[in-house]
């Protein structure tokens, strides 16, 4: 990824800190890791953060965010809480696998750090993978994720602790999903990195959910890494849910990597959260390998929701299909930028992508960039987006037809966003999602909800 | 039949440049290179009031904090600003009465480009004011359009003749701050053309004029104005040639329209410079910025190109639509061939209330070229009711080519409606198909399928430039002219 850079006064504050921490943050662990460790770093203080105004960062500054007086980890807290308590998830039909990640470092109530399945299955802690599967571990960390070119991967790779680890090996299916909450709870402004492996070997298949959730009213700048390998034939579901409070700031980076005939879906669903960056980044690397990647924001208030794409058909036969929605209130900004990328050769391809956005109030802002780079002559490629409002033609339609205005505007609103909800495969998850997502357009849900300590926004 | 189609494909890219020769005419030259010493003799040469000359040095300065962006899609070489000359012109400049007294080679050199100047007075009823390597050679119709009231001269004499015209518009559209090339036109431009229609004019005759590259090593830098004052109407064509060269030549040129109230500006341009040869040696650069404001209520400013030339094309004929009710137009086909390269589009700035614009943009990429669109549409929060719609086309010819979309929209205001919609395809077999079966051979059937993709945008052009525009097209598709 190409950015314009520069060296600054912050930069030099994350290169001590880490020199600073060095030992802690390489203790213990296998001498590759501490390698890489050690060239991101060095990568990070040539990349810098990105500038304003640099082309892939036009619209979200994020430098200033990691200025401000934040504490930054390297071995987990002891937190005196009643994780049943203070946090329930409330998708009672959802029967999955629960993992914990609390400010970045897994946590287990029951001191299972790492989940090993008869048929091979490893779920569990990342650095207790590390640890007790050093071999497989190195062979995928870091792999995927550019940390030579990408100024967070770099700073990520350099001192995250922890996350989640997923292996499903050949021929096995995850008997259920991996549900991962990365919760944010703390008793002061913090700074969190966490880092998830996900690997599907051949002919696998796999489901993750990820939710996102802050618990208590800090300041939280949130820097993750999802690295996820799909090999041939393989299946590999993510849907991950960000539910965070309006002061807390997120960039996730999303790095897949595609096999021949493998199926990826990625959906980004975005409820609530103050400055929210996403980068998706997949590559497909053999031939015909499909790709969705959905996502919906709704956001109101200041937030700001940027979703960045990059899909690159590396070879012929590939399709992928994005489509990305938002609704804008009050003076929320968003933004979109996705590329296809067909490489030369890259034959029968199609790619397509759609963004569409509705701005409901004269404050809010909307920036979107779909663009298209093309190498090749056989394939079909096509992008659309759209920035506008509540269709007038529908709203009297509904209303000639009995339903008051105000309904019939929630229900085209709904309509609006189900097109991405319906992508959803797990049923109970989808009927979740639509839910919260209805309560969300009423204004009835607030990111309280599922938290038992009421804080306030 | 595939096989065949490729080779017609092949012959097709493979077609050279039809218009390369090269005039031999004295020219007066400065030496080459850049500094403040050139800035002034090029000013003291064209006897330019003072204002012009300090103008022109704020621009050099300028200039020289600038770096040569490189956000394009474009590979650039490197640019060499001290081995240009940056000012030629034909040494005999004296102004000529009659045809008669024209150098008979310079009216060669534009017979063999097919204008028929002789002619065109009383056949197309099209003024020409042609100008070759930076000063004006003639210019017809004057008289005809003097009655009216309307201004239509090279810049030059408009400086001299009108210099409170020029004093008010120039750079109001696009100052010398604006980016790096219009800093360097600004600097050292040579010549170029000035027009002005009065209020409630309607011009009763296209205006054009054909810039044409002339003398080796001599960087072309035009500057275009043109006022159109309430209630007017024009419609402006440009058209270009170049000879063949070796070294690539750059040109940097600006143009400025001003639309008043009720104005309506229609820019219309078939580019169709030396786009080097099939290795891509030579060819011109082509770094060209064009915009328009539309100041008045229920203004317009309409451009259309066809843009089949140049080694390197970079070029965003924009619109800022300031007045309420205003429209913008952005309507192109680009055609990129062998090495050549091109970053063109648009950008619309809804300012006023009810604005409109609608941007079609036809791409056709052949050989080992490189074609983008890259457009910006940008509301801005007062711009109640604005209306913006999209398409960007591209087709593929060639399995080597390169065809891509890079459109930013970036809007402030609920009220807005903007669309865009972008399609990358090759030409469809089964389209050929249904021609040969039709007893039409690929060849045809090929022609016949561009041009009817890239219609929509042909039919934009004047009478007079849609043959041109057609031919141009033709040429490249047949491989007709080897």
């Amino acid at each position: 990824m190409k950015t314009l850079t520069e060296k600054t006064d912050t930069v030099n504050k994350y290169v001590t800190l880490f020199h600073e921490h060095q030992e802690e943050i390489m203790d213990a662990e296998p001498a590759f890791l501490s390698e890489m460790r050690r060239e991101a770093i060095t990568n990070f203080e040539r990349l810098g953060f990105p500038k304003k105004k640099a082309e892939n960062y036009k619209y979200v500054h994020l430098e200033p965010f990691f200025n401000g007086s934040l504490e930054t980890r390297f071995a987990p807290r002891k937190l005196e809480f009643d994780i049943q308590e203070m946090f329930r998830c409330d998708i009672p039909t959802l029967d999955t696998h629960v993992l914990l990640v609390l400010n970045g470092f897994y946590y287990t109530t029951t001191g299972e750090q790492l989940v090993e399945q008869e048929n091979g299955v490893i779920f569990g802690s990342l650095n207790e993978a590390t640890a007790r599967h050093p071999e497989l571990v190195s062979q995928h960390l870091g792999k995927y994720a550019d940390y030579r070119n990408d100024p967070f991967v770099a700073l990520n790779t350099a001192c995250a602790q922890d996350g989640v680890f997923l292996y499903v090996p050949e021929k096995q299916t995850l008997d259920k999903p991996l549900q991962i909450i990365h919760l944010l709870l703390s008793d002061e402004n913090e700074m969190v990195q966490h880092r998830n492996l996900f690997i599907a070997e051949k002919h696998s298949k796999a489901e993750v959910i990820i939710c996102d959730h802050t618990l208590s009213n800090h300041l939280f700048l949130t820097n993750s890494v999802s690295e996820i390998a799909v090999a041939e034939n393989a299946s590999l579901d993510v849907v991950r849910m960000q539910n965070e409070h309006n002061q807390a700031v997120q960039i996730t980076n999303t790095w897949i990597e595609q096999h021949r005939d493998s199926t990826a879906r990625h959906s980004t669903i975005t409820l609530h959260g103050g400055k929210v960056r996403n980068n998706l980044q997949v590559k497909l690397k053999g031939e015909n390998a499909h790709c969705d990647a959905n996502g919906l924001f709704l956001i109101d208030k200041a937030q700001h929701v940027d979703n960045f794409t990059v899909i690159e058909h590396q070879q012929p036969h590939c399709t992928s299909n994005q489509h990305y929605k938002g609704v804008l209130d009050d003076a929320a900004t968003g933004a979109f930028s996705g590329k296809i990328h067909v490489f030369p050769d890259a034959q029968k391809t199609e790619a397509y992508q759609t963004n569409n956005n509705v701005l409901l109030t004269r404050d809010a802002k909307m920036h979107t960039k779909p663009q298209l780079e093309i190498y090749a002559d056989d394939v079909k490629c096509s992008h659309g987006a759209t920035v506008g409002q509540i269709d007038e033609n529908a709203l009297f339609y509904l209303q000639t037809r009995g339903i008051p205005r105000e309904e019939a505007r929630l229900m085209l609103m709904y309509a609006f966003a189900d097109e991405v909800i319906s992508g959803i495969r797990e049923e109970a998850l989808r009927d979740r999602i639509a839910n919260l997502v209805s309560r969300r357009l009423r204004g009835e849900l607030s990111r309280c909800d599922n938290c038992a300590i009421n804080c306030y926004d | 039949m595939a096989s065949e189609q490729d080779k017609i494909i092949s012959e097709v890219t493979a077609s050279d440049y039809k218009f390369g020769f090269h005039t031999l005419i004295e020219t007066d030259t400065l030496p080459p290179g850049l500094n403040e010493t050139i800035v002034r003799a090029i000013s003291a040469k064209k006897e330019e009031p003072e204002w012009l000359t300090e103008f022109r040095l704020k621009a050099y300065r300028h200039w020289q904090t600038m770096k040569m962006p490189e956000w394009a899609h474009l590979k650039i070489p490197e640019i060499h600003y001290n081995d240009i000359i940056y000012y030629a012109a034909p040494k005999r400049s004296a102004k000529y009465e009659s045809l008669d007294e024209v150098d008979p080679e310079l009216l060669d050199t534009f017979n063999k480009l097919g204008i028929p100047l002789e002619e065109q007075k009383q056949l197309a009823g099209v003024a020409v004011d042609a100008v070759m390597d930076s000063i004006s050679v003639k210019t017809t119709f004057s008289e005809t359009l003097a009655d009216l009231g309307i201004i239509f001269c090279s810049f030059s004499d408009a400086v001299k003749n009108y210099p409170d015209l020029v004093k008010k518009y120039m750079a109001s559209v696009v100052p010398y701050t604006d980016n790096y090339f219009a800093a360097l036109n600004s600097a050292v431009f040579s010549d170029g053309s000035f027009c002005y229609i009065p209020k409630g004019v309607r011009c009763p005759m296209e205006l054009s004029t054909y810039f044409r590259i002339n003398a080796a090593n001599t960087g072309q830098f035009e500057r275009t104005l043109i006022v159109a004052e309430d209630d007017s109407y024009v419609s402006y064509l440009e058209g270009c040639t170049a000879p063949m060269r070796d070294e690539n030549q750059l040109h940097a040129a600006i143009v400025e329209i001003v639309a008043l109230e009720n104005a309506e500006v229609k820019y219309s341009t078939v580019q169709n410079w030396y786009p080097g040869d099939r290795n891509g040696k030579g060819g011109v650069y082509n770094f060209v910025t064009k915009r328009g404001i539309c100041r008045g209520d229920n203004s317009k400013i309409s451009w259309t190109q066809v843009e089949t030339g140049s080694a390197i094309t970079w070029k965003y004929p924009s619109c800022i639509l300031l007045g309420d009710n205003s429209t913008g137009e952005f309507y192109s086909v680009a055609v990129t061939n062998n090495h050549q390269q091109a970053d063109t589009g648009t950008k619309m700035t809804h300012i006023g209330k009810n604005s409109k614009s609608i941007i079609v943009s036809k791409g056709i990429s052949a050989g080992l070229s490189q074609n983008s669109y890259r457009g910006l549409v940008k509301v801005l929060k007062g711009a109640e009711n604005a209306r913006n719609f999209s398409q960007c086309d591209s087709l593929l010819l060639g399995d080597k080519c390169g065809a891509h979309t890079f459109p930013y929209l970036e809007i402030d205001n609920d009220s807005a409606i903007v669309e865009h919609e972008a399609t990358t395809s090759k030409i469809g077999e089964d389209q050929i198909f249904y021609c040969n079966q039709r007893g039409i051979d690929t060849e045809n059937a090929i022609g016949l399928i561009v041009n009817g993709y890239a219609k929509e945008v042909l039919n934009k052009l004047p009478m007079e430039f849609a043959v041109e525009a057609q031919k141009l097209l033709q040429i490249t598709l047949e491989g007709s002219v080897g």
